[in-house]
């Protein structure tokens, strides 16, 4: 019952806001349901911690520890960025920039994109999964081109384009597996459940399911934008709207990864696990070395913002590749560490953007002495996204370089390490230019070489602190609450520890 | 059906998915494309009845008959509608030209069939036994898929691909079961949707243009 309502929650908000129309009462009862979603995902954590896994729709949606903890994350997430979201319409209907239909049609859809990862996230089926997340790209298309300029449209073409063909592989790889399972002599029906083939892992024919598990971890990799099938992902992540960058950044690519963890885990026990472990650090050092050598030249902060998840998608898989349970709950902690830090940097990027008018770094000066609740926000996000303590990235990430060295993957770890550090002088060079200076007449001085950003730069530094609605509470209080949590998290774990422990052993045992 | 007629009919069928694919290398006018892709839908289809009427299963006919709703009508459709009134549409510029797509089209089915004869030698039924010709279709796909240049003709391109690998999925396993196949189907239905709205958008917000004009988002 409780996995149905899960799924009901954005659906309902989805319905409220459709004959609504996108009024403020309609749009913060939407809201409403997604944290209402947050509530309910623990409630289920707390109940399969006392009576195990729960299943509900006839066997079709199935919560364990795992499911529990991705619909949590993906819960915390559409919190802060539905919130922000209804902020951000209200203002581009006020200042009549998207009309009403498209307001409401983005609130829909933002909906129906968080309902499609929860379905991804609690299905019992592998096939259902792969519907589940072809759904999504179907969802985030429009989202991404919410915008309308030539630069969205090309983004979204080459997202749904991308996105469509890397799924299909896995589709092809879902359907191998299905042979190896039927070969063993599963019934039909339920030969795609978790649980079946994790009980015949032992007798699926290894030759077929090393080509299944490549092309899943091609299929699914495209959408958690693991270099080389990374391409759609910066674009994508900065021509969509902030709210929706936040909740791909966040969670869909983890939702994705979410899929390739699964199937590591019968694929540990059918071929053993040096091959996953070879596949996935192939992919996860190209992704940290790619994500380095962009992250040093990068002009745009929103695309920065991207290539710094590709590094974390990175990352994880380099945790998943070591596979020993400390290192899966530490790939589980990094995804609600990232997840959280960067949904807040991407909304407060989204921010910055609608003061600044541009999202070309060097046209952002000395945020922290003109705006500091927002300067400070995304100076704190950065800290805590580069893996610095209290944060709890900084917890994982010393957990999954421990695992790595357990399991005699030092040097991966260590290669790890030092595009670690280039990423992290690249970024804080990025930052200082962005944060610090004189507030008084830093854009005269800038603004002769800043190109496109000039023009919307010397009126918005007009405009100044005393723009409507920018640094409202309003505003800034989810995303201080946000990367409070991410601080809490990293510092005492205790009320995660149960659920992530269990978690972990559902992948690696 | 059994024997003979079964082999040498599915045999035909899945022939005809691959014939389609390639036709769409040399077929020049987009209306003959989607014609093509139609006639690849219904294929497909007839792989899947065949199949059923073999295996006395009602849900595998089932299927086909959602198959050919979709791939074979719905979505040429669609592809028609996206055209608009501009049905004899050529693409004027393909990376490849069509005498050598053809030939790179024969390197890369030997490829397929050099490549799969593995997982059809796994699968041991006559059905399995044409698994190579499945990842033909699928690749040739691919092929179509990055030397075309027009955003419709990418839609075909995505389309090869994803009949290419239902087509593998009949042959290996009869297909995944029912309601994921429904499922996957309503998936690949409304992608084309998207696609379509996205083409369309593209057409009247921006002019006739190739997708190598959209070069604005780089670093």
């Amino acid at each position: 019952m409780a996995l149905i309502g899960l799924l009901l929650l954005p659906l309902l908000g989805a319905g409220v806001l459709a004959i609504g129309r996108a009024r403020p009462a309609a749009a913060y009862t939407a809201v409403a349901t997604n944290c209402a979603v947050l509530v309910l995902a623990i409630g289920v954590a707390v109940r399969e911690r006392e009576i195990g896994p729960l299943s509900g729709a006839y066997g079709v949606l199935r919560a364990d520890a795992l499911s529990a903890f991705m619909a949590l994350v993906i819960g915390a997430i559409a919190c802060l960025a539905s919130w922000i979201g209804v902020r951000m319409i209200a203002a581009d209907l006020a200042e009549q920039r998207c009309s009403r239909a498209r307001a409401t049609t983005y609130l829909v859809l933002v909906q129906g994109f968080v309902a499609a990862m929860l379905l991804a996230v609690l299905a019992a089926n592998v096939g259902v999964l792969w519907v589940a997340i072809e759904a999504t790209t179907i969802v985030t298309t429009f989202l991404v081109g919410h915008r309308r300029t030539k630069g969205a449209l090309e983004a979204s073409w080459k997202y749904i384009v991308i996105c469509s063909v890397g799924i299909a592989l896995a589709f092809l790889g879902t359907v191998l597996v299905y042979l190896a399972a039927m070969h063993t002599g599963g019934h039909s029906a339920s030969a795609l459940d978790w649980t079946s083939l994790r009980s015949h892992a032992s007798h699926l024919d290894p030759a077929v399911m090393r080509v299944a598990f490549a092309l899943l971890v091609l299929g699914y990799g495209t959408k958690v934008g693991l270099v080389p099938m990374h391409s759609w992902l910066p674009d994508a992540h900065s021509q969509a709207p902030a709210p929706v960058s936040a909740l791909m950044s966040g969670v869909l690519l983890t939702v994705a990864f979410y899929a390739i963890l699964r199937f590591k885990a019968v694929m540990d026990v059918a071929v053993g696990p040096s091959y996953s472990r070879a596949l996935l650090v192939t992919v996860s050092l190209l992704s940290l070395a790619f994500a380095a050598s962009l992250l040093l030249t990068q002009r745009d902060y929103k695309r920065m913002l991207a290539y710094h998840s590709i590094e974390h998608m990175g990352l994880i898989a380099l945790g998943a590749a070591a596979g020993i349970p400390l290192a899966i709950a530490a790939v589980l902690l990094h995804i609600l560490g990232h997840g959280l830090a960067k949904s807040v940097l991407f909304l407060a990027s989204g921010e910055i953007m609608a003061v600044e008018g541009t999202s070309r770094i060097d046209g952002v000066h000395a945020l922290l002495a003109r705006r500091p609740a927002l300067g400070g926000i995304f100076g704190v996000g950065l800290l805590a996204l580069l893996g610095l303590p209290p944060f709890s990235l900084f917890t994982s990430e010393l957990l999954m370089i421990r695992a790595e060295f357990e399991v005699g993957l030092g040097w991966a770890a260590a290669a790890a390490m030092v595009a670690m550090v280039v990423i992290f002088v690249a970024v804080a060079a990025h930052a200082r230019h962005m944060l610090f200076g004189p507030a008084a007449g830093a854009r005269a001085g800038t603004g002769a070489d800043t190109g496109a950003g000039a023009g919307a730069g010397d009126e918005s530094g007009g405009i100044g602190s005393a723009a409507p609605g920018v640094s409202s509470p309003l505003v800034t209080a989810p995303l201080v609450a946000g990367l409070v949590a991410c601080g809490l998290i990293g510092v005492f774990a205790w009320p995660l520890t149960g659920l992530l422990s269990a978690a972990a052993h559902v992948v690696a045992r | 059906m059994s024997g003979q007629p079964f082999a040498s009919g599915l045999t035909l069928a899945v022939g005809a998915v691959l014939v389609c694919a390639v036709a769409v290398l040399w077929l020049s006018s987009l209306a003959s494309v989607i014609r093509a892709v139609s006639l690849q839908g219904i294929a497909l289809g007839t792989v899947a009845i065949v199949l059923g009427l073999h295996l006395h299963d009602p849900a595998l006919i089932a299927t086909a008959a959602v198959v050919i709703v979709v791939k074979g009508l719905a979505i040429p459709m669609l592809l028609r509608h996206v055209t608009g009134d501009q049905p004899l549409e050529r693409e004027t510029r393909p990376l490849v030209n069509v005498p050598a797509s053809l030939v790179a089209s024969a390197a890369v089915i030997f490829i397929a069939f050099a490549r799969t004869r593995g997982i059809a030698r796994y699968v041991g039924t006559t059905a399995g036994s044409l698994v190579p010709v499945g990842f033909a279709a699928l690749l040739v796909g691919y092929f179509v898929l990055v030397s075309k240049r027009r955003p419709v003709f990418q839609m075909v391109g995505i389309l090869l691909v994803d009949n290419g690998i239902s087509l593998v999925a009949f042959l290996v396993t009869a297909g995944v079961p029912f309601l994921i196949e429904l499922g996957v189907s309503l998936d690949v239905l409304l992608a084309v949707v998207v696609l379509g709205v996205l083409a369309v958008r593209l057409r009247t917000d921006f002019g006739d243009l190739d997708l190598d004009d959209l070069q604005e988002l780089h670093d």
